[in-house]
């Protein structure tokens, strides 16, 4: 009894993979982790979610040994958890592929695989690709090891992290949001991947946004909310809306917001049109019109040159041919200022690179675009900054601790309503937006994009460019893009499958949906 | 399924070929300063007959031997990700103070006259602890690497001025004079450890695995440390050697100059960090070769050479000298293609 872990073994009780107990970590004032806990049994795939802030990173960089708990332990198969600086140890237990890269771009692939541990004295680089190349080929990632890292996309450096985890010999793999930044046909190579590797007794932990995926991959889900661990339950038992709730702390209907949206009258005014525009290697004769007041979704994957039209929309790309029209003008093609003059909102696929200056306020971001407008001749009056961008965090119930707040120190979720109150503020006519609920959580996503359908309301006409099915369910219609085309229109009411089939050029006939 | 796969195809296969491409391009890149050696030298002998004795060749190698030295201290020290500035002033600080403390104070030493055999050692000693030094300030103290150089450049140099009161050192004793001067094998002992050092820091830093980890934790060290790389160490290590090279490297120009000058160094950092960069090193850390600097090195040289030979008026010399490096710089970036950060 005083050892319980010998006492299990020897019973033939198959030990959890994982087992973390009553950890407890506190950063200063902030508590991160409240007597929380997970148990992820051998070969399982576990899903960990919760909101931003809700304990998962640190959970992670606990259970991979980064950083110590305040108090708790931590068993891999019922032995204790190593010491922190015995990090070969750790990787022998666990390995995780975090959101953050942790491949070296400047270095090959073979010589990122086997960081560290190229051999003893002078390194055989042939002998080294070679081994690279058969870890490679054991795990089935099609990649030349003996290329730049930095030139691989995101999925195949996912797989090659995941390789280099299992070559370690760990067999339990945390994989912390690997399908943020991957097109659905990466995500379901992903998933298959993970299917195969799980029979061969690999266990995961998947932490993830997206509910949807929790239920394709996962057997058992594990809620953390406000620092604590909330239920642990199998998948299959667990209606989605009860997820949520678990997640949000109130059980209610998830995204419901837009959807009642009075439809458009054909008599609105269009706001954005595009005409037969062509950029060679991304898309061609792309056309299509957005009316005031209207959402029109943009689905399609990595390969289809969807971001690449909302770019050029935009004015960050410069077509070959073929015009875009906003609000009955042309702006200068290729010409960011041009754009927005014609009354066009953006809202940039990557948020941290694009959308916001970390450093600034709240205020200061927010403003941007309309800081003309607080004050004369250039002038920006602090007074009026404050009560512009106190309206905006009203309107948009962004969490901040006021208009001072630096705005990298917001959650994911809270920038991105910043960006949105930002590409908003000039009362554009037409809007246009990336990926706008990426790495956001389920909450904040609610209301990010109830923001974005009562603007549609108020007769902004909006483009949804995303992968994500909930982000296109209150568009009046969805246009699907496959290598460069549209090559479906769906209208409200379309079934998940029938649109994901389209994305992924499956041909089948379909219901309720015009083929165009 | 079938459907589906002929989309996961296009994005998996495309990619590789220009990849491929790219890193045969990456390989070359390492050579990419050879034709413009060879071009300095073609223009050289048109320039002047003399340029192809063997004795100014020999001089303009001998010449560089210090900057070159000081350019592998630094070009190991950009690839960790760091910076140091304070280079220049440890070339003139670490000889001036091992020569101080063994002269007599009639010859403006500090009069403690220590032993003359330890010279050599306290000026390497001196290196070492400028190194371990600014690798306490940057590492545990966590301060930037670039002011923390900057403020070590300046003090260190206002430490040599104090000492020799100002003054140039010329009772230098034989021992410090000999690397500097010697001959072996037909050839000036400094070419020899220069060319020496540079192999084995190509070696060390091409096929070692402690060599590796460097380039690790300049490409990202995050990563690097989650490799198990104690990067603290290994960055705290280069710095060392840093400051080693440096002093050394004022251990060759006391011994070719015959004296150590109060300004010694004075002003090489900016040569320095040319060299580098037109060698192909980032200033972003993880990038570039050792064997890429070296070419920096003689590109630069050569044209100095030139410049002298060609009788370029000495008013004029640093300008020109200054503008040819900013056209190998453009030169660099067009013909690799890629930003320069």
């Amino acid at each position: 009894m005083t050892s319980p872990a010998p006492t299990a073994a020897t019973a033939g009780a198959p030990l959890p993979a994982v087992a973390a107990r009553d950890i407890t970590k506190r950063y200063g004032a902030t508590t991160a982790l409240l007597d929380a806990g997970i148990t992820i049994a051998q070969g399982e795939t576990h899903a960990l979610v919760g909101r931003n802030g809700a304990g998962k990173s640190t959970l992670v960089s606990i259970l991979t040994g980064l950083q110590r708990a305040d108090s708790g332990e931590v068993r891999f198969a019922g032995e204790p958890a190593p010491a922190l600086s015995e990090r070969d140890a750790w990787r022998r237990h666990v390995a995780c592929v975090y959101q953050k890269s942790t491949i070296i771009p400047t270095l090959t692939v073979a010589e990122n695989l086997y960081l560290n541990r190229q051999g003893g004295g002078l390194i055989n680089w042939r002998s080294l690709r070679r081994r690279a190349s058969d870890l490679l080929d054991e795990y089935g990632v099609d990649v030349d090891p003996a290329r730049v890292a930095g030139d691989l996309t995101v999925e195949q450096r996912q797989l090659v992290e995941i390789a280099r985890a299992l070559s370690f010999g760990a067999r339990f793999i945390i994989l912390d949001e690997p399908t943020a930044q991957l097109d659905a046909a990466a995500i379901e190579r992903l998933f298959d991947r993970m299917r195969q590797l799980r029979d061969g007794g690999v266990t995961f932990m998947f932490i993830s946004h997206h509910l949807q995926e929790v239920y394709e991959v996962c057997q058992t889900v594990t809620v953390f909310r406000d620092a604590r661990h909330v239920l642990t339950a199998p998948v299959a038992d667990l209606p989605h809306d009860e997820l949520v709730g678990a997640m949000t702390g109130d059980a209610g209907a998830l995204l419901s917001s837009g959807a009642s949206r009075a439809s458009v009258s054909s008599e609105a005014p269009t706001v954005l049109a595009v005409d037969d525009l062509r950029l060679a290697g991304f898309y061609e004769g792309v056309d299509l019109s957005v009316r005031a007041g209207e959402m029109v979704g943009l689905i399609g994957s990595g390969s289809s040159g969807k971001v690449a039209l909302a770019e050029t929309i935009a004015g960050l790309r410069k077509a070959d041919g073929g015009t875009v029209t906003v609000a009955g003008s042309r702006p200068k093609p290729g010409s960011v200022p041009s754009a927005l003059a014609a009354g066009l909102g953006y809202l940039p696929q990557d948020r941290h690179r694009e959308g916001l200056v970390p450093l600034l306020s709240v205020a200061e971001n927010a403003t941007l675009p309309i800081a003309g407008k607080l004050g004369p001749a250039g002038v920006i009056a602090p007074a009026r900054r404050r009560a512009a961008a106190q309206r905006m965090i009203e309107a948009y119930d962004i969490k901040t601790s006021g208009p001072d707040q630096p705005v990298n120190a917001l959650s994911g979720g809270n920038a991105q309503k910043v960006v949105l109150a930002r590409a908003l503020s000039n009362d554009p006519k037409a809007l246009v937006m990336v990926s706008p609920t990426a790495g956001v959580d389920v909450r904040s996503k609610e209301s990010l994009l109830g923001a974005v359908a009562s603007a549609a309301s108020g007769g902004t006409g909006v483009l949804v460019v995303s992968d994500e099915l909930d982000d296109l369910r209150s568009c009046d219609r969805v246009l699907v893009m496959f290598h460069g085309r549209v090559v479906r229109e769906v209208s409200r009411g379309w079934a998940d499958a029938d649109l994901i089939a389209a994305v992924e050029g499956v041909n089948a006939p379909v219901e309720g949906a015009q083929v165009q | 399924m079938t459907g589906s796969q002929t989309v996961a195809k296009p994005p998996a296969v495309v990619p590789p070929a220009p990849g491929a491409r790219r890193l045969q391009l990456a390989r070359f890149r390492d050579l990419a300063l050879v034709p413009a050696i060879i071009l300095l030298v073609i223009v050289g002998a048109i320039i002047d007959p003399v340029f192809l004795t063997q004795a100014n060749i020999t001089n303009v190698l001998q010449q560089q031997t210090e900057l070159s030295l000081l350019v592998l201290a630094e070009a190991i020290i950009l690839i960790a990700g760091k910076f140091d500035l304070s280079l220049e002033s440890t070339i003139g600080l670490a000889p001036a103070l091992a020569v101080a403390l063994v002269i007599p104070a009639a010859s403006n030493g500090l009069g403690t006259e220590v032993p003359v055999a330890l010279a050599i050692p306290l000026c390497l000693l001196t290196g070492l602890a400028i190194g371990a030094f600014n690798g306490l300030l940057i590492l545990r103290f966590k301060l930037s690497a670039f002011i923390v150089t900057l403020g070590m450049l300046i003090v260190l140099r206002g430490l040599q001025i104090g000492i020799t009161g100002g003054q140039n050192l010329f009772d230098i004793p034989q021992s410090v004079l000999y690397l500097g001067n010697a001959v072996w094998l037909g050839l000036p002992a400094s070419i020899w450890i220069c060319g020496g050092l540079f192999a084995v820091g190509i070696l060390a830093l091409g096929f070692f695995r402690h060599g590796r980890s460097v380039y690790a934790i300049g490409g990202n060290v995050d990563a690097a440390r989650a490799a198990g790389i104690r990067t603290d160490r290994v960055v705290w290590i280069v710095l060392m050697i840093g400051g080693l090279l440096a002093a050394l490297a004022g251990l060759l120009m006391t011994g070719r100059l015959g004296s150590v000058a109060s300004a010694q160094g004075d002003g090489m950092i900016f040569t320095v960090f040319a060299a580098a960069v037109i060698g192909g090193i980032s200033l972003d850390g993880g990038k570039g070769t050792l064997f890429g600097a070296l070419c920096g090195v003689l590109v630069l040289g050569l044209i100095n050479n030139i410049l002298t030979l060609g009788g370029v008026s000495a008013q004029w010399i640093q300008a020109i000298y200054g503008g040819i490096i900013l056209v190998a710089l453009i030169l660099a970036r067009v013909t690799s293609g890629k930003a320069q950060d």
